[in-house]
């Protein structure tokens, strides 16, 4: 981890509801789904902070309210100091120059009825002050060749390409306005095994490459591993541990950190006889309406009256040395439990 | 199964293993060309056994499967070749009656999307019941008896009380036991899983892992795996069979693959797992992309990929070679592969 580096992206008590409203004319909320629930962390430069957690806890939510495309109910997302939450026409059009997305589906994300060229290049037509007209087109070549495609395939459509060279040219398009800061929502999760890898080893040249600041939400706890340099692990709306990845993976000290890893398949057939597993029981419990005190109490084999009372606080504990938001915090090797 | 099924099928008198697919070859003629989907399988599983059949989108692997159930849309769809044995008995020369008895008694299948299998217009009780209604002519009241039954076999809470309730009222892990309890309503003898876990959250997908292996315990049934996750393999599959551009390209047992396998192709994917100890280094990537079934490379389908890759491989197809017993792989170059270890 880059603790010197300089922090340039500040999420603080960060909150999303997105309300449930009942009748057709007259509306009236009856309730909300507390999709982001008081998020902070900090994200330095040039550090990859992995976001894992299942479906419906919020990672995705997060990525749009980060990219200021959902406004937040509560809270600030501050980069380089200023507030992108309230933002506004110039000034946020700006701001989003320094942060870009990757999108999870290559096959949707992608326009089918424009060209490469247009796709990549079409950043430089809502920022026109980058690159002058003229070098637009030699500047998107340099891209496809700095994401290994061939520049010469510029005038093709996304359908000539296959997954993993259509996951290249999104990845093209989030450099185009060279931000600082690329947010990447599942980029690997839609591709073929053998494809993966060469995807993150394009993620990781081009992190050294330019500096960038990764923020990578993924369920694929082997790859997340392999290149945050610091992990949050999110449960319905709340992070509920942050730590370095030897931290998370070694010692993690949250109920549902180690639930998930220990879940995690090992690809490895040795002793799997004798492997631990905790299995939980039940889904997570839906966002509008999460349990009292802490959110995983339900399916908690360590629950007690206090879980129910007060939401643990995520912060670092007597015998753990990274924040957790458990009351009952203890460090236990999962993965390598046998 | 009826009585005179099993009788034609001789209940384990015919020598072989309970399912044999043999030298299948399966096409989709379409506009653009003939797509060859599935080159020569052979695979085979008996009472007991779980096969993980593993494999990239388009490798064949759930073709394979589709003609073992007779699901297969034909055409675009083509049989062309091989033969499946069930019991002995080659199931594609079965008449389309007593195929379909075959299918849900003998031979079942859970598929990938529980939502998009299931049909949203009729409660997930009366979806199962049908199995018995169906198969068995039970009647009405008792066939939803049986399915509350069924349902609670597979561990949905309350079962009696959701057994009317729409598929889109379950969650996805719950909608995947729906299916599962489909599947084994008519105690088949072979259940094929096709990515069963795929759709879902690593918690809910050791849940569902945990409830098949579980019922195969249970009805010795025989299991196909078919998936493309290495680590759901190395827990449950005591064999694998390692498909490439609509061939099994290595066959073996689970722990011999994992410690040296023996094709480049399994190799290459084995190492491309991110490692802990490979931290910030650069992963092992199999470099290029898989085949155009269209457009098959000559030889051996893998050649261009393929670090090991000589003169003849662009030339020869390479046959299964046996390495022992129930080991095999295809490649010219297995000896090497193997002996060369980690690279």
């Amino acid at each position: 981890m880059k603790a010197n580096a300089e922090s340039i992206l500040e999420v603080r008590d960060l909150v999303k509801h997105f309300p449930l409203t009942q009748g057709i004319v007259v509306k009236r909320q009856i309730g909300a789904i507390k999709a982001v629930d008081g998020v902070s962390f900090d994200l330095h430069r040039g550090e990859t902070l992995g976001v894992v957690g299942e479906s419906g806890c919020g990672k995705s939510t997060l990525a749009k309210l980060l990219m200021a495309l959902e406004r937040p109910t509560s809270g600030s997302v501050r980069i380089h100091g200023r507030d992108i939450t309230t933002a506004r026409g110039s000034e946020l059009k700006r701001m989003r120059r320094n942060i870009q997305m990757v999108m999870q589906d290559p096959y949707t994300s992608l326009n089918p009825r424009m060209t490469v060229g247009d796709i990549v290049g079409e950043p430089f037509e809502i920022h026109t002050d980058v690159v002058p007209k003229g070098g637009r087109r030699r500047r998107v070549q340099e891209l496809l060749e700095v994401v290994g495609l061939n520049p010469d395939h510029i005038n093709r459509y996304p359908h000539q390409f296959s997954g993993g060279q259509r996951q290249r040219i999104g990845i093209a398009r989030g450099l185009a306005l060279q931000p600082e800061i690329i947010i990447c929502d599942e980029p690997v999760s839609a591709l073929d095994v053998s494809i993966q890898a060469q995807v993150m080893n394009l993620l990781e040249r081009l992190q050294n490459e330019f500096d960038l600041a990764y923020i990578f939400i993924a369920h694929d706890l082997s790859v997340v591993r392999h290149i945050s340099d610091r992990i949050a692990v999110m449960y319905l709306g709340k992070i509920v541990e942050l730590g370095s990845d030897a931290q998370i993976y070694d010692g993690p000290t949250h109920p549902y950190t180690q639930a998930l890893l220990s879940a995690v398949p090992v690809p490895d057939p040795e002793g799997r006889e004798t492997r631990q597993r905790i299995i939980l029981q039940g889904d997570p419990p839906s966002p509008a309406n999460p349990p009292s005190g802490c959110h995983f109490r339900t399916r908690c084999w360590k629950a007690q009256d206090i879980c129910a009372e007060q939401t643990p606080a995520l912060e670092a504990r007597p015998g753990s040395d990274h924040p957790s938001a458990c009351h009952f915090a203890e460090a236990r090797d999962v993965v390598n439990a046998q | 199964m009826t009585e005179v099924l099993s009788e034609q099928m001789g209940r384990g008198s015919h020598g072989g293993a309970l399912l044999e697919v043999d030298n299948l070859h399966v096409e989709f003629r379409t506009r653009a060309g003939v797509a060859k989907a599935v080159n020569g399988v052979t695979y085979s599983v008996d009472a007991g056994e779980t096969l993980a059949v593993l494999g990239e989108s388009g490798s064949g692997k759930s073709v394979t499967a589709q003609t073992i159930m007779g699901i297969l849309d034909m055409p675009p769809g083509k049989i062309t070749g091989g033969e499946i044995r069930f019991r002995g008995v080659d199931l594609l020369k079965l008449p389309d009656d007593q195929r379909r008895k075959i299918r849900g008694e003998g031979i079942s299948m859970v598929f990938q999307d529980a939502l998009s299998a299931l049909n949203p217009v009729f409660p997930v009780g009366w979806q199962i019941a049908e199995m018995f209604r169906m198969h068995r002519g039970t009647s009405r009241a008792d066939a939803k008896k049986m399915a509350v039954e069924l349902m609670d076999r597979v561990r949905i809470p309350a079962a009696k009380e959701r057994v009317n309730d729409f598929p889109h009222q379950f969650s996805g892990g719950m909608r995947q036991r729906i299916m599962i309890a489909m599947a084994i309503a008519l105690d088949p003898e072979i259940l094929i899983a096709d990515e069963p876990t795929t759709a879902l959250d690593v918690t809910v997908q050791a849940q569902i892992m945990g409830l098949l292996a579980e019922l195969q315990r249970d009805s010795n049934m025989g299991l196909i795996l078919i998936t493309h996750d290495l680590g759901v393999v190395a827990d449950v599959a005591d064999k694998i069979a390692v498909m490439y551009g609509g061939r099994i390209v290595e066959n073996a047992p689970v722990h011999d693959l994992y410690r040296d396998p023996a094709h480049p192709y399994s190799k290459g994917l084995l190492e491309s797992i991110p490692r802990v100890d490979q931290k910030g280094q650069e992963l092992y990537a199999i470099k290029g992309l898989p085949p155009n079934l269209l457009e098959m490379p000559t030889g051996c389908a893998f050649h261009p990929r393929c670090p090991y890759r000589r003169d003849n491989c662009v030339t020869d197809v390479p046959p299964l070679y046996t390495i022992s017993g129930t080991r095999g792989s295809a490649c010219h170059y297995w000896r090497e592969v193997i002996d060369e270890g980690e690279r």
